[in-house]
């Protein structure tokens, strides 16, 4: 999944990426140096205490973010050369993202936000791909429907199809399931595990469950700044869980 | 676009009740620009038509003020305009078509049987007087020619003095009545007419020859008084009429003591009317070529006579009118400016209210640009809606006060036009510094604000 090597460029590839927030005493470095690769159609994780800067890299990734110093390339475009106007008109082509809560505008309806970035890039929705994933993500019947009229499970599939809509290089999902009760949530890692298959998009999840980490193929440990250990999952969560334990202690949380 | 503007109107959807009140402000200040248009236009054409109903083709012949070394001696200190004038202009200028002396009396007593009246005005002139003044008659007629040259006793009562003096209702004409001490017969009543610009009542008065008000009722104060008090026959001489001598001759030692710049036949201005309202401009050439000529002005000399037309009071009276409809324009304006700032301080709540759509918005590719034009339409939107609501309840209030309190009102297309403008840039002007927040959001943040 890692080949270097390969001709075609990878969907995600982070160098040398650093970031801090504030200034003098309230200065937090959050990354230092990481350097990260995602080959296309693959399906990782990141995983990483609270306030390791899991979020920050995935923003980073997303190009909502500008990176101090380093690069990141999405399908071998340089993000970070990009003016503000064009990252943010690549985002919409290439780039999905999924958020932990508040994916959707409250008042458009389910067709509409799925549809929203190809209306904000001026382009016509194709109708055949919109009805065909709806119907995939069990939302058929739906479309009209108003974000308040969801339950958190249907909204962040909404949030899914919205992502995935645009047959972006990279889907990114910062803590899709971080709101949603257990049965919702197996539910969404088992979604996406379905939707990596028929998909050409690549998923980079970040979060903190081992359950859900455990659907990805591949998980990274995020510690001070940079990947840690990175090892196949055989989603096996378990495994993910001790391991993460001895990274981090039983005490768990702040290890920074 | 067509998404844009459904966004805003979902937004605004969402809270109705906000949008309806953050309307208001446009919708009062729209209705009262509305309002103070119409009823303001209304009054505009009042005055014309008041002016036209005064005669608008009427030109004012006066004597200028007499000025020694540069200071005016005050009105009526130099009346050069005589009866003779008069003749002279009906003869000498075709676009006249009829002239009228007028000679200002003092107020007079009117008395007819036990009935004893003040009325507000005594007017003068001669014949033509009721043509040029566009005046008709209710009852009777005019006196005639004759009446002036003999300076006979004889008047004209408007309807209020007729009212007054035969409060039973029988036709004055051919009574009798006596003003101050003069006996005078009534040849006719006009016509009523309503008030006049001043709010006076125009049917308040009474009608005599030019030369019975010189000769027999002018009294004290301005010329008749000076010339009269050494001419033969004084004012007020009950038992005159048997030997009326219209133009007294001055003595020899008269003539060299008093350097008088009147002449004893002279009159207070002349009334002329033009053949037609075209034609105006004419008369007032032929007039006062005439005039000059009989005045013996030389050539580049000044004038001693002024010509005035009604379109010049017109105008006079119109931007009295224009002046005070401005005024209560700027009134208007500014709750139209609180309701502007009304409407930016609801922007600027719903921008905050709504940062994490702003974020997500951008997270998933709107810029900032599209951004800022989602709320400006958003309050364009609003700003459009309260201005038609404002034309609305604009026309329904100036109907309203037209019909309950009968002011004239005259709807504008201009003002509705304007309305509509003003309406969209207090929407653009007042919404853009919230959009101009909003798009300036940073997404990160603004995603992560609670």
């Amino acid at each position: 999944m890692n080949d270097s090597t390969s001709s075609t460029p990878p969907a995600v590839r982070a160098t040398a990426l650093g970031k801090s927030f504030g200034s003098g005493e309230a200065r937090a470095e959050v990354l230092r140096g990481l350097s990260f690769k995602l080959a296309p159609g693959a399906f990782e994780a990141v995983m990483g205490a609270s306030g390791s800067g899991k979020s920050t890299l995935l923003h980073l990734l997303a190009g909502l973010l500008a990176p101090d110093t380093g690069r990141v390339e999405i399908g071998g475009a340089d993000l970070t050369a990009m003016s503000d106007g064009a990252a943010t008109r690549f985002r919409r082509r290439h780039v999905g993202v999924v958020f932990q809560s508040f994916n959707l505008v409250e008042t458009l309806d389910v067709a509409e936000n799925v549809a929203l970035p190809v209306r904000l890039g001026h382009g016509r929705p194709d109708e055949a791909r919109l009805a065909a994933l709806l119907a995939r993500l069990g939302l058929s019947g739906k479309e009209r429907r108003r974000p308040a009229e969801l339950s958190g499970g249907e909204r962040q599939r909404v949030a899914i199809a919205r992502a995935l809509f645009a047959e972006p290089d990279v889907l990114l999902a910062d803590e899709p399931t971080g709101n949603l009760d257990l049965a919702a949530s197996r539910g969404i890692c088992a979604l996406l595990r379905e939707l990596h298959a028929e998909e050409r998009s690549a998923i980079l999840l970040v979060t903190h469950d081992p359950v859900v980490a455990a659907a990805a193929d591949r998980v990274h440990f995020l510690k001070d700044g940079a990947i840690a250990e990175s090892f196949d999952t055989g989603h096996d969560a378990a495994e993910i869980s001790r391991r993460y334990l001895e990274t981090w202690g039983p005490a768990g949380g702040d290890a920074r | 676009m067509l998404q844009i503007l459904n966004t805003a109107l979902v937004a605004l959807r969402r809270n109705v009740t906000r949008s309806m009140l953050t309307m208001l402000g446009i919708v009062i200040g729209i209705a009262a620009v509305i309002t103070m248009m119409e009823i303001g236009n209304g009054a505009a054409e009042q005055i014309s038509s008041k002016i036209a109903n005064m005669g608008s083709n009427v030109i004012m012949v006066r004597s200028v003020a007499l000025q020694r070394a540069g200071v005016s001696a005050g009105a009526g200190s130099g009346i050069t305009l005589t009866g003779a004038d008069c003749n002279a202009i009906l003869e000498g200028c075709p676009s006249v078509a009829a002239a009228t002396p007028s000679v200002r009396g003092s107020s007079v007593q009117a008395i007819a049987g036990g009935e004893n009246y003040q009325p507000e005005q005594v007017a003068s002139g001669s014949a033509d007087y009721f043509d040029v003044n566009e005046w008709s008659f209710e009852d009777g007629g005019p006196f005639t020619e004759r009446d002036v040259s003999a300076a006979a006793t004889v008047c004209v009562l408007g309807t209020t003095v007729a009212g007054a003096l035969f409060p039973d209702g029988s036709s004055p004409v051919g009574r009798r009545i006596r003003l101050n001490n003069v006996i005078f017969t009534v040849c006719g009543v006009l016509k009523p007419k309503g008030a006049n610009l001043m709010g006076m009542d125009q049917n308040d008065m009474v009608v005599v020859p030019w030369t019975t008000m010189r000769n027999r009722l002018a009294r004290s104060g301005g010329t008749a008084s000076t010339v009269s008090g050494s001419a033969a026959h004084a004012r007020g001489d009950v038992y005159a009429a048997a030997s009326v001598q219209l133009y007294p001759s001055r003595d020899a030692t008269q003539t060299a003591n008093y350097l008088m710049p009147i002449r004893f036949d002279n009159v207070n201005n002349i009334q002329c009317k033009a053949v037609s309202a075209d034609r105006v401009d004419a008369a007032m050439e032929e007039i006062a070529a005439l005039l000059r000529l009989r005045h013996r002005i030389p050539a580049g000399g000044e004038d001693d006579f002024e010509l005035r037309n009604m379109s010049e009071m017109l105008e006079a009276m119109t931007s009295t009118s224009a002046l005070m409809t401005s005024l209560l324009l700027i009134v208007a304006l500014i709750s139209l400016v609180v309701g502007g700032v009304g409407i930016m301080n609801i922007m600027l709540v719903s921008v905050t209210e709504r940062t994490r759509e702003i974020g997500l918005r951008m997270a998933v590719g709107a810029r900032g640009r599209d951004i800022l034009l989602q709320f400006l339409v958003e309050s364009l939107l609003l700003c459009l809606a309260g201005g038609l609501l404002g034309i609305a309840c604009g026309r329904a209030t100036s109907i309203v006060v037209s019909s309950v309190k009968g002011w004239p009102v005259s709807p504008s297309a201009a003002a509705v036009a304007v309305s509509v403008a003003v309406s969209a840039a207090i929407g653009i002007g007042f919404g853009f510094y919230p959009a101009w927040r909003a798009s300036r959001l940073d997404p990160i943040d603004a995603l992560r604000y609670e």
